[in-house]
């Protein structure tokens, strides 16, 4: 089980938390202006490589908050 | 008997009478059933699984393979005898490699969550050594040993530490760890799994006196883990090296020195390595005697030769055990010289013995190893790459080596977590040296069908010889393909055997083939242990409303909704379900029904961008709802499919009440947070789950108005005072302030009170009462259903899953095309924008009678039956209606909306039901009813 750092509460175990996926795929300003590849793209695309990768968590039974972390996916560790 | 008159760390002032597959067993006090068995001359136990060969103790430790009981009071299948500590009244069944769950768990089961700055595993010299010089420091430190007493292999030699005797100064170690107010042992305590980030699980279990026994799961998250988990020793696969009488070379030791039990009067003993010498002598030293002692080394060091010639043992160099013979039990050794590619050659020697003690070499014990292994050729098995491991663990077996380690590991944890410490300097040792290199040997050539690698699976060479001629290399597909090291031993004897085994087939080096990975637990672990606390009552929260009790004194039968408690429909004498459903949807449509919705999500969307907040994530608009006006909403995820329905109120202009489907209420509340936190952070918006703060009271049908009349007498009930959508503040006629609207799920004309939830009882009661000459009849979540599908409202969750937009549903009104909101994008996108996708639409089956299975496919009536048959859709909700006196059903079906008119079939257990086509609003299709009559 994950010790993840929120940034609010500092370490906890991952069983306080939910995962949110990749970080910094924020919704689209103006999905309209979007074509159909670029709206699927945010819709249903992201990326999933071995080594540092920027994610989403969710202090869901803490306080709340939504932070990003950089975990690498090989070892679990997460970046200071 | 074979129990040794003195000696041994049992004690024989107590005898312990117990029984195994019936016949009475006598032992002491830190026996083991294992032990128990040897010292009582009972060196069979139940034949393999398979093969049913005949088969005795092999080991001294938890990887046994062969001994597997089940103990009677004890739900655990399969414990290696080995394990199971003697107790008075123990009766246990010798098993064959299948065991029975008994699901009467006796043992108390709890959990705990501990942090610690240092866990060191095993309790071994180097464990110890690390303990004490991590406690030392002050930091938090947990030992976890998991047998009853700490000093692993100190116990079984002649070592001294510190001028004292193992044992003794094991002893001293274990008084300074209990002084230490920060330092903590467990016992009896095994651990299980070693996950990311320090978390370790830990089962410990009370000693076996204990009644009622208990069991404890740790979760301990450690800053440092030090692993001195000790090694193994392995077997040789040679023919017949399955014969009870062979017994591995360390288990022997342990046995004569632990338990003082003398497994063989006339001992064999073969070894690869330095080890086994020691069992020799102390075989001679406890009366045996050891006719020969054969080393696979043409070299072994001249000190060993020289104390074995002092004690009377003949030592023969660069030979083998190569096989064994007897009815059942051995009764000889075969013994021959080897070549120096390890074959037999030359004559064969066959010394009459009762006992084979084989020492094949040692393997650290890595399986709670996070380091990558790599193949050491001096120990010939692989260890970890690392310095988390110290002692034989990591390949080190002098016991100097091992204390070394053990204080540099110890103080370098500590100093890690940020309490520095000097390693305690190291004590004078009185030990052997580290042992010579060994010379690796995994089969002897001969009988492969009876050469035996994992003897709980009854794995031979010769299965590994037919993996190979498969043509398999990789040693994770023969363990697959042979069943090798898959028993509940998990290869704890066998897994690197059957690495060298393959190796040695392949015609390479072990280390070349890398190794099966180790997967938590790495023991047997119980599943009420998992359980602990969490069972039964204590298993989920479960989640009443405040007029519970009242539904259970009125015959409810509960449905879980969620971790809710609802009820589902109300049982008179005499009735079944569906005369309950029918019953209760009657009062509903033609007098007066009364629900308890306390359930319902309800969440407090508070601050002034609440509006613009809510017209974003509905897919209707919110932000120009009039103050006092209620509406439907449906929101949407971004790809544009239905997430969540519901009414929302406006309470004030900054003020909003939204309410959501019972099961999603939590979800909604995350998902709401996540759009305002993460991609909405300038709206000023807080939103609060109020859920457990409002009890609701439904009171639907014709009559409804009349019991609003009575219960709220100040309340203008009337059509034209009190529109529908609308809501008021109000006060009951026995004082309790209430919030009223007027909405419906069922068509009828409606009313919901919500009420602060401790005065819900009250509330409910005074509606009862006021409709009681009404015949006001409470009625369940099957017949709030059942109504609702009738007008054909949708539940999402039953009818939607998640593949289906609201234009799907056909609710095109509920989505707004005069603001953007999540997911409107998506509705443009082509495959969402198709006109033939799966539409919600009614069906009505042919025979009138006839109950459509929810979840039943649909299908033409002349489609192919041989697969693929194409599916048309299926039926998402079916009833018994009261109203229309008939079956009736709502489904989605590809290009539905079309096909209204058509007959579809669904092929039920080889018959078809027949169903037509229609509209999925099916009663009162002009809204005629929603508005009741005035009150009586
Ligand atoms: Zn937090």
């Amino acid at each position: 089980m994950l010790l993840i750092p929120c940034p609010w509460c500092g370490n906890r175990d991952e069983v306080e938390f939910r995962y949110g996926g990749q970080a910094q795929v924020p919704y689209p300003v103006d999905p309209t202006s979007l074509d159909d590849a670029a709206w699927a793209d945010y819709l249903f695309v992201r990326d999933n490589h071995c080594g540092s990768y920027a994610e989403r968590w969710v202090h869901a039974d803490g306080c709340r908050r939504w932070f990003d972390v950089v975990r690498d996916t090989a070892t679990n560790e997460f970046a200071p | 008997m074979t129990r040794l008159p003195s000696g041994g760390r049992i004690d024989r002032g107590r005898t312990v009478e117990c029984e195994v597959d019936g016949v009475p067993l006598r032992g002491h006090p830190g026996d083991t059933l294992a032990s128990a068995l040897l010292a009582a001359g009972r060196l069979e136990v139940a034949p393999s699984v398979y093969l049913g060969r005949p088969r005795g103790v092999l080991t001294a430790d938890p990887g046994e393979p062969n001994a597997l009981v089940q103990v009677l009071d004890d739900p655990e299948p399969m414990v290696p005898a080995t394990e199971v500590e003697l107790r008075d009244g123990l009766a246990a069944l010798s098993l064959s490699g299948v065991g029975r769950a008994d699901p009467g768990g006796a043992a108390r089961c709890e959990k705990r969550y501990r942090h610690a700055d240092v866990v060191v595993i095993g309790a071994g010299p180097a464990g110890i050594a690390a303990a004490l010089a991590a406690g030392r420091s002050g930091a938090r430190v947990y030992l976890v040993e998991r047998h009853r007493e700490l000093g692993g292999a100190l116990l079984d030699g002649d070592e001294r530490i510190d001028g004292v005797p193992g044992a003794k100064w094991v002893a001293r170690a274990a008084c300074e760890l209990a002084a230490r107010p920060e330092t903590r042992v467990l016992t009896r305590a095994t651990v299980t799994g070693h996950y990311d980030h320090g978390y370790l699980l830990v089962a410990e279990h009370s000693a076996p006196e204990q009644r009622p026994p208990w069991q404890r799961l740790w979760h301990l998250r450690a800053r440092r883990v030090v692993l001195a988990t000790g090694a193994r020793e392995r077997p040789v696969a040679f023919p017949g090296n399955d014969r009870p009488g062979v017994l591995l070379a360390g288990a022997v030791r342990r046995y004569l020195r632990r338990f003082a039990v003398l497994p063989g009067e006339r001992a064999v003993v073969g070894t690869t390595g330095d080890s086994a010498y020691a069992t020799a002598l102390d075989l001679v030293a406890a009366g045996a005697s050891v006719p020969l002692l054969v080393d696979a080394r043409p070299e072994p060091p001249a000190a060993l030769l020289a104390r074995a010639r002092d004690a009377g043992v003949p030592v023969r160099t660069g030979a083998a055990v190569i096989g064994t013979s007897g009815e059942r039990w051995v009764s000889a050794a075969r013994v021959s010289a080897l070549d120096d590619r390890g074959r037999p050659v030359g004559p064969v020697d066959v010394p009459e013995c009762d006992l084979v003690a084989v020492g094949g070499g040692w393997n650290p014990a890595v399986e709670l190893s996070r380091d990558p292994l790599v193949w050491d050729a001096e120990i010939a098995a692989f260890a970890p790459d690392g310095d988390a491991a110290v002692g034989a663990a990591r390949g080190s077996f002098g016991l100097r080596d091992c204390l070394a380690q053990g204080f540099a590991a110890g103080a370098a944890a500590a100093a890690a977590t940020g309490f520095p410490v000097v390693a305690p300097p190291i004590p004078p040792v009185d030990a052997d040296p580290a042992p010579a290199r060994v010379r690796p040997l995994w089969m002897i050539q001969g009988d492969e069908e009876s050469s035996f690698v994992d003897l709980q699976r009854d794995v031979t060479v010769a299965d590994v010889r037919r993996a190979v001629d498969a043509g398999l290399r990789s040693p994770e597909h023969v363990k697959r393909y042979t069943t090798l090291g898959t028993g509940s031993d998990q290869g704890a004897t066998s897994n690197v055997l059957g690495l060298g085994v393959l190796a040695t087939l392949l015609g390479i080096e072990p280390g070349d083939l890398g190794t099966t990975a180790s997967r938590p637990p790495v023991r047997p672990m119980r599943f009420e242990l998992l359980a602990g606390r969490d069972r039964g009552a204590l298993h989920d929260p479960v989640r009443t409303t405040p007029m519970h009790d009242w539904h259970v004194r009125a015959g409810a039968v509960f449905e879980d909704v969620g971790q809710w408690k609802r009820a589902r429909h109300y049982l008179r004498p005499g009735e079944d379900m569906a005369a309950a459903v029918l019953r209760e949807c009657t009062a509903a449509r033609t007098g007066v029904a009364m629900m308890d919705a306390t359930t319902l999500g309800k969440i407090d969307v508070i601050g002034p961008d609440a509006g613009e907040f809510l017209n974003r994530v509905y897919t209707n608009g919110f932000a120009k709802l009039t103050v006092g006006k209620a509406r439907y909403g449906m929101m949407c995820t971004a790809d544009g499919m239905v997430f969540d329905d519901g009414v929302t109120m406006r309470l004030a202009p900054e003020h909003y009440l939204m309410s959501t489907t019972t099961g999603n209420a939590a979800a909604v509340l995350d998902r709401l947070e996540e759009w305002l936190q993460t991609e909405w952070p300038q709206l000023s918006v807080h939103c609060t789950s109020v859920t457990e703060q409002w009890a609701t009271i439904a009171v639907a049908g014709p009559d409804s108005r009349t019991v609003l009349a009575r219960v709220a007498p100040e309340l203008d009930v009337s059509a034209a005072g009190f529109g529908f959508m609308e809501f008021r503040d109000a006060v009951l006629r026995n004082g309790i302030p209430a919030r009223i609207s007027r909405i419906s799920f069922s068509g009828e004309l409606a009313f919901e009170i919500n009420v602060a939830s401790w005065y819900g009882q009250a509330a409910w009661d005074a509606v009862f009462a006021d409709g009681a000459d009404l015949g006001i009849t409470p009625y369940g979540t099957e017949a709030m259903h059942v109504l609702r599908a009738e007008k054909g409202f949708v539940i999402v969750g039953q009818d939607t899953d998640g593949t289906v937009t609201p234009l799907d549903l056909g609710m095109d009104w509920v989505v707004s095309k005069r603001k953007s909101f999540i997911g409107d994008r998506s509705f443009a996108r082509p495959d969402t924008a198709r006109s033939d996708r799966k539409q919600l639409v009614g069906l009505l089956p042919v025979d009138r009678d006839a109950l459509l299975p929810e979840g039943a496919q649909l299908v033409e009536p002349d489609a192919t039956r041989t697969p693929p048959v194409p599916m048309l859709g299926h039926v998402t909700s079916s009833y018994r209606s009261a109203a229309l006196g008939r079956t009736f059903a709502l489904a989605l079906v590809r290009d539905g909306r079309r096909r209204v008119g058509e007959v579809l079939h669904a092929p039920i257990g080889g018959a078809d039901l027949a169903a037509e086509v229609t509209d999925p609003v099916f009663y009162d299709p002009e809204g005629a009813r929603r508005d009741g009559h005035q009150p009586r």
